[in-house]
């Protein structure tokens, strides 16, 4: 019988397993396998992609493709012009988004009173996050085309690429910033540097590899990006290298050539070119990423 | 090394008797803050002037209520039609269908990872997402037209599938987007106390109970601004449309002498997204003043609002889940 003395006699509540139940535990599995399924169904994609793209390209990665430009044979094609051109594109990007981004970063992090302007600026940041980067490139086309007459250079591509990842670098160096101790700003300032010289002397220092960092996996973004420079007139087929000093020529880069090739019609272009030409860009990609983590372990100091 | 007295007087602390050489580096500081905000302003006064001009040769209420985009027809010719709609409807089928896979498979990543995943795990799962996050678009674009096309063809038949479609753009837009609606949605489930779930569980219910009705709705708020920038940065995603979507905008109206592409619904027949308009019209030769021309930018600018807007209804719901706790 069920006397409250036997309820008594059943061991302590810890053994009382209410996913005991056959039926419960079953729908706790059926829910976790869904999600785990659901979580492996996009890492899966992933790897589908980087298969896809191996076993597309690789044979076609060898001497023609990196000292070869463009051509109407497969065969004979090459990325030399997007190469360089992406190379040249990324140098000028850095040199105009690094300055202007670390110098935005220390005013707003270490100079800005709470005013309009630091809130405008601040909003602004917030948005511009969010515009679509092929509208960064229309603002380059406008440029181009508007006021130096169809003219398609070089230095509108880094200037339209370095406004696009300008958010991107402002905020990890702020980040950067914001973890540098307040004692060590004291300290400069109690023995008389003015709040410029411990910014620039103290603060910056001490921040300068998360704001490497920053900036590197910002421009590793750059690299990949193909609508804005698509718009702002990068050009399919260049025969010539470009170089950052000459930043008035005509350019192409990796990915638009990638694009000029996925848009041929024929096979050989279409799959196997543009897979080698991938296979160029992400190992361009993986580079500049490798840098980033590999400054960030060795100058990641922890306060 | 001046003397005590001079130093004195010479406070450098003292903002007034700041010396002009630090004048001028704040206020180059200052210029570079202001950088972002002429972007903008510079993005927004191309955009609209252009797409204003637009609309002094061409009525807005056509632009707003034609039922076919064809702004390279001359524009005195009977078929001579500018209707955005039709390039909005390429943008927005694509749009759901990327977030009919976003959706569930970034929110069911985000809860096995805040609330299932072991440590070791998390720490292999978040990387590779974070991969799949940085993988260039243009190679999802490759991806779409070479891998998932032939996919949707073998299995809905050659003869039902385009070679460029909304349907094979749209999925592998949709994982490339799960990395977002993922992480920020993780954000904002593991950001919920763990007061809140020790309570569910002190009343008996199981993890499944305590994830589903006490975490997801806790975080409803972050979760709906991740998934609102999800859909942000479908409707401004480029290249994947522009490879694999096709150039071919829906086209209602009957009168013309053009291809009619009257299919609204059918996600396998080829359409044009604004943004891969925008694409097409910039390699054409357009000249200043042109309507072509102009109406690059009025698309733009109808890109620029859409994304604003989405962006500025994401902030009010991140604030709001702030708020919560």
């Amino acid at each position: 019988m069920s006397s409250p003395a036997s309820l008594l006699q059943k061991p302590g509540s810890a053994e009382v397993d209410l996913t005991a139940s056959p039926k419960k535990r079953g729908r706790e599995l059926r829910f976790k396998g869904v999600l785990i399924v659901a979580t492996v169904i996009s890492m899966a994609v992933l790897a589908w992609l980087l298969i896809d793209i191996l076993t597309d390209g690789a044979s076609r990665v060898n001497g023609t493709l990196f000292t070869q430009y463009t051509s109407r044979f497969p065969e004979q094609t090459g990325v030399r012009a997007g190469l360089t051109g992406t190379l040249s594109l990324m140098t000028l990007t850095a040199l105009i988004a690094f300055p202007l981004g670390v110098a935005a970063a220390l005013y707003l992090e270490e100079f800005a009173a709470e005013n309009w302007f630091s809130r405008l600026v601040e909003a602004n940041i917030n948005n511009l996050a969010s515009v679509p980067s092929v509208v960064y490139g229309l603002l380059g086309f406008g440029i181009f085309v508007g006021l130096l007459g169809r003219e398609r250079s070089l230095l509108i591509g880094a200037m339209t690429l370095s406004l696009l990842i300008l958010p991107v670098i402002i905020v990890a160096s702020r980040e950067s910033l914001r973890a540098v101790p307040q004692e060590m700003r004291n300290g400069g300032l109690a023995l008389g540097a003015t709040p410029l010289q411990v910014a620039f002397t103290i603060t910056l220092p001490a921040a300068i590899a998360g704001v490497m960092t920053g900036t590197i996996l910002a421009l590793s973004r750059a690299i990949g990006e193909t609508a804005p420079i698509l718009v702002a007139g990068a050009v399919f087929s260049r025969r010539a290298d470009n170089v950052p000093w000459e930043f008035t020529d005509k350019y192409s880069a990796l990915p638009i050539q990638i694009f000029d090739f996925v848009k041929r019609p024929q096979p050989e272009f279409q799959i196997e070119v543009a897979a080698a030409g991938i296979i160029v860009l992400m190992a361009v990609l993986l580079t500049m990423n490798s840098i980033a983590i590999y400054l960030r372990n060795k100058y990641s100091k922890g306060y | 090394m001046s003397s005590p007295t001079t130093d004195l007087q010479q406070n450098p602390l003292h903002s007034s008797r700041s010396r002009v050489g630090e004048r001028i580096v704040y206020t180059l500081l200052q210029a570079a803050g202001a950088v972002s905000v002429l972007t903008t302003v510079g993005i927004v006064f191309i955009l609209f002037s252009e797409a204003f001009t637009l609309f002094a040769d061409v009525s807005i209420v056509n632009f707003l209520t034609d039922t076919a985009w064809r702004p390279f027809v001359s524009t005195d010719s009977d078929s001579f039609q500018i209707g955005i709609f039709a390039l909005v409807q390429g943008t927005l089928m694509v749009t759901v269908i990327a977030m009919a896979i976003a959706i569930p498979l970034g929110l069911a990543s985000a809860v096995y990872l805040a609330d299932y995943a072991p440590q070791r795990v998390r720490k292999v799962v978040k990387p590779i997402l974070e991969v799949l996050a940085g993988v260039p678009t243009v190679v999802l674009g490759y991806f779409a037209l070479t891998a998932m096309t032939p996919l949707l063809q073998s299995i809905l038949g050659q003869e039902n599938v385009d070679f460029f479609n909304p349907m094979s753009a749209g999925i592998v837009m949709g994982i490339m987007i799960v990395p977002t609606v993922a992480s920020l949605s993780e954000d904002a489930m593991s950001a919920v106390p763990d007061s809140l779930r020790a309570g569910a569980y002190g009343l008996g219910a199981t993890k499944r109970q305590v994830v589903t009705q006490v975490v997801f709705p806790a975080a409803l708020s972050g979760i709906v601004a991740a998934i609102i920038l999800g859909v942000g940065r479908a409707v401004g995603e480029t290249m994947i449309v522009a490879i694999a979507g096709g150039n071919l905008p829906i086209d209602l109206a009957g009168t013309a002498d053009q291809v009619v592409n009257p299919d609204i619904i059918n996600p396998l027949q080829q359409v044009q997204t604004m943004t891969a308009y925008i694409v097409q019209a910039v390699q054409g030769e357009a000249p200043r003043g042109s309507v072509t021309y102009e109406s690059i930018f009025a698309v733009g600018a109808m890109l620029f609002l859409m994304t604003f807007s989405l962006n500025i209804a994401a902030q009010r719901f991140v604030r709001r889940f702030r708020e919560a706790y």
